[in-house]
């Protein structure tokens, strides 16, 4: 009993199943982020004249900026990761894949700094609206960017005994755990300068 | 057939090699205008073009949309009215409230 | 395991050897946690009616204070203890604790798991020609995400304090400041939601993909449909409320103030939060689920209604092309309708007359559904079996439902019915009489496909009949007090009101009709329970229709068909002419057509 259009694609839709199951996953997480960007406008436009803060002036925007870079490079990583797949090239897959990981700590570690930063300051979720807004949303991105490193570690690690087995199918699985990761990269090209630099 | 699915491929690197320098180069300039301190209006006008523009890169290149196919468009284009939606209606509270 | 008749149809040839290659399966994997898509249905359909049950057992309760408001409950009473019902009299608290998880047991918990869960996964791989869904694991990982749902919505009435009681519709403020069992229900939301999101994805990729051989689209059941359109509302419209969920969690627990407006002072005493939220925020995001989310539940029965209606009248359905648009562009449409929801906000006329407008354009499509299927009765040969009769009573409950709602959307109209008992008439009716008869006419319809049994037509009608007059009894009431402006949520059921005297003595009418539709209930669980060992066995199409799933034995074996069906026509070609009997199955090739 097999699960037809796993792997090969089905000739009227032209798609297998994990390519279409994953763009309707990253349709939700639009509806998801765009709820909280609905949420950031909402709060910045009820704010009392004045009183909504610049990003700049409480964000830290060099390390935001690095981490920027760090989650554009890693995006360029990871679709190398699938490239070298699709040239058959599971050594140059390990390495990129690696790198994408590697990156992804990168992101938290600064995160992290800047959130500690924060903590010290007593720059808290309570202590305004926009604070409120810049950790919920940062904070659901940093959650996304941990669950896209633990599918992405679990790729290059134990799942990427499927290569020998279905080439096809394992590259197709880097494939869409890529998506993933570039479309958490892609909030983030949006969160950047509308927290920071607004 | 396997050159030509190779070449293919090398075609793809080669672009997004090119990619990844114009987003680099894009963020940067991000960052620069931010610096301008810009009238709101026009800031957040540029900000979101710029962003959008490097949107559309990372999605249409690194996440293959520019060659995609039409049902997967079809589902985006549901999903971005919705999201329309969800980001422009409610703002009406604010600036359609009753009058006496 | 039933005895199946081994006859020529496709799925019959290679069913021992199916059964033997599944004996290694121990009885966790098999029965508990399977990936078998008709394990699944059955888990979430029977959890389903569970919560279904305790949801109404709720509202029981809640309608012995409504008829005899402060009086003590006789021995029940006692069962709740001096936090909730001192001396056996209900507390408002407690009231409103029954009313807000009422509503939310019996739409996110009841309701949706068995219209959805239930009967979509069971019968839409059937109907499609599939060996099961797409991705069965996730499959399985969206009933325990359910079950867990349930289990934290459930544990939530323990903690101190008691569960949620800010309504199923959890409005800021009251929702930010309430004790702890509002946390756990925004937990239990997001296991919920998480569910629903799983669950959509797999039914959207599972119906473009998987379905049979010639079967196109729009040779597709209504069902199936229904069921397509349904998911994406899934979809796209939950995630909105899980960053609500989230931003309320965020309030509650790190202190923000998304949804707390400045200045607010509760009990005397300034709210400590900054404030500069807005507790509209909160609505706009909850609403832009819950009114997809009303779709959600009207949906699946208009699909479960089509079939049911097809097969008892002997007739294609009426307009099924028309009745497919129809359904998309309700879809499409229910996205932008949702603040109908919140005319007393203080909106402006503008955006009072957007929401108007597009509300009134939605009646459009639900208007075609309701009368196309009144229309496919026309001319046909109606068999009325159980199935066919919670289907026939579901045309003119939901006639009613739909036609209450329409002074609702208007916003003018809705001055004085808003958060009245009309409103509460109008919901529960498509609900209720609605979607719940669907859901029934479904059971009926369905079971002997899952257990290879039929259920007793007479104990089918005894069901039926008292529980179409009790329904009435509790919901047409509810229009006259909510036109005398008796208002809903109230613990006293408008008795402490003076406008409300000529009106109140309904509640005692209502509270009885329900004491009595849930004694009704009863042939309903029998006929269940002992027609799963002793029903009328029978073979793979007893109801001699036309839809795939009735090409697979009853019930079908892990895989569904041994050889995958081919369709060869449209969904419903009964009383084809010159065709030796009134129906031709979509799965029998053309020559065996002849």
């Amino acid at each position: 009993m097999e699960i037809p259009y796993t792997v090969a694609e089905r000739p009227d839709t032209g798609l297998n199943n994990g390519k279409i199951g994953i763009w309707l996953f990253l349709a939700s997480e639009v509806m998801l982020f765009g709820a909280l960007f609905a949420s950031y406008l909402m709060m910045r436009i009820g704010a009392t004249e004045g009183t909504w803060p610049r990003g700049d002036s409480i964000l830290n925007v060099p390390l935001a900026t690095l981490n920027t870079v760090v989650l554009i490079s890693s995006s360029v990583t990871m679709v190398m990761a699938w490239a070298s797949l699709k040239r058959n090239d599971f050594g140059k897959f390990r390495l990129f894949q690696a790198l994408t990981v590697l990156a992804g700590f990168g992101f938290l570690t600064i995160k992290y700094i800047e959130y500690s930063a924060k903590f010290h300051h007593g720059l808290l979720p309570s202590k305004n609206t926009f604070l409120a807004i810049y950790f919920t949303l940062t904070g659901l991105h940093g959650l996304h960017v941990i669950g896209g490193m633990a599918i992405n570690a679990y790729l290059w690690g134990p799942g990427s005994k499927l290569w020998k087995t279905d080439p096809e199918h394992f590259t197709n699985r880097v494939e869409n755990s890529g998506l993933f990761w570039h479309f958490v990269d892609l909030v983030w090209i949006f969160l950047f300068p509308i927290l920071y630099l607004l | 057939m396997a050159n030509h699915a190779e070449h293919d491929i090398d075609r793809q690197v080669r672009t997004y090699i090119v990619i990844f320098i114009t987003l680099m180069a894009l963020t940067f300039i991000t960052v620069a205008i931010s610096r301008l301190h810009l009238p709101v209006h026009l800031a957040v006008t540029l900000a979101l073009v710029v962003a959008s523009v490097k949107g559309g890169l990372v999605a249409g290149y690194f996440m293959h949309l520019i060659s995609e196919r039409k049902l997967i468009y079809w589902v985006l284009g549901f999903t971005v009215s919705c999201f329309i939606a969800v980001l422009l209606l409610p703002l009406w509270s604010h600036f359609d409230p009753i009058r006496n | 395991m039933a005895i199946i008749e081994h006859k020529t149809a496709p799925g019959h040839e290679a069913e021992p050897h199916e059964h033997a290659e599944h004996e290694h399966l121990g009885f966790w994997r098999q029965y508990v946690f399977s990936t078998d898509h008709k394990v699944i249905g059955i888990q979430y359909a029977v959890t389903g009616l569970l919560f279904l049950f305790f949801g109404f057992c709720l509202v029981m309760l809640m309608r012995w204070q409504l008829a005899f408001p402060g009086r003590a409950l006789p021995w029940i009473g006692k069962l709740f203890g001096e936090a909730r019902m001192p001396g056996g009299s209900m507390l408002p608290e407690f009231y409103n604790e029954l009313g807000a998880m009422h509503g939310t047991i019996m739409v996110f918990l009841g309701v949706v798991p068995l219209a959805v869960g239930g009967f979509g996964n069971f019968v839409l791989p059937l109907q499609i020609g599939a060996p099961d869904m797409a991705f069965p694991r996730i499959n399985m990982a969206s009933y325990w995400s359910y079950f867990l749902g349930g289990i934290t919505m459930l544990a939530s009435f323990f903690v101190p304090g008691g569960a949620a009681q800010s309504g199923w519709t959890s409005y800021a403020p009251l929702s930010i400041i309430a004790g702890q069992g509002q946390t756990m229900w925004l937990f239990g939301m997001i296991f919920l939601i998480t569910s629903s999101l799983l669950g959509s994805i797999n039914f959207i990729v599972t119906t473009v993909q998987l379905r049979a051989p010639g079967l196109t689209f729009f040779r597709l059941p209504f069902f199936v449909w229904a069921q397509l359109v349904t998911s994406f509302l899934l979809l796209l419209a939950f995630p909105p409320l899980e960053a609500a969920g989230v931003m309320q969690l965020m309030d509650r627990l790190a202190g923000s103030s998304f949804f707390m407006p400045s200045g607010l002072v509760v009990s005397g005493q300034a709210a400590a939060y900054t404030g500069g939220g807005n507790p509209l925020l909160w609505q706009h995001l909850f609403w832009f689920l819950a009114h997809p989310e009303v779709y959600v539940l009207i949906l699946p029965a208009f699909g479960i209604v089509a079939e049911v209606i097809a097969n008892n009248t002997r007739k294609p359905l009426w307009g099924y092309k028309l009745m497919v648009y129809a359904l998309w562009f309700l879809g499409f449409m229910s996205f932008v309708v949702w603040a109908h929801h919140m005319f007393f906000t203080g909106m402006g006329t503008t955006m009072a007359a957007f929401f108007q407008t597009t509300t009134m354009i939605i009646s459009i499509p639900s208007v075609v559904l309701l009368s196309s299927l009144l229309i496919s009765l026309w001319g046909g040969s109606i068999r009325f079996t159980t199935p066919m009769l919670f289907a026939l009573a579901f045309l003119p409950m939901f006639g009613i439902g739909g036609l209450t709602g329409l002074p609702l959307g208007l916003s003018a109209a809705d001055i004085p019915l808003h958060d009245t008992y009309y409103v509460i008439g109008h919901f529960h009716y498509v609900v209720a009489p609605g979607t719940l008869f669907a859901l029934f006419a479904g059971i009926y319809y369905w079971f002997p496909k899952a257990t290879g049994r039929r259920m007793s037509e007479r104990l089918g009608k005894l069901h039926f009949w008292p529980s179409l007059i009790f329904i009435n009894g509790i919901f047409m009431p509810m229009f006259i007090q909510g036109l005398a402006g008796v208002s809903r949520r109230l613990y006293d059921g408008g008795a402490s009101y003076d406008f409300a005297k000529e009106v109140i003595h309904w509640n005692v009418f209502m509270s009885v009709s329900a004491w009595c539709l849930a004694i009704s209930q009863i042939p309903f669980i029998i006929n269940f329970f002992r027609s799963i060992k002793h029903g009328e066995k029978v073979g793979d199409n007893p109801w001699e229709a036309t839809t795939l799933e009735w090409a697979a034995p009853s019930p079908p074996p892990h895989g569904n068909f041994a050889t995958a069906p081919e369709a060869y026509r449209g969904p419903y070609d009964y009383s084809v002419p010159g065709h030796p009997t009134d129906f031709t199955p979509q799965f029998l090739a053309a020559q065996q057509a002849t």
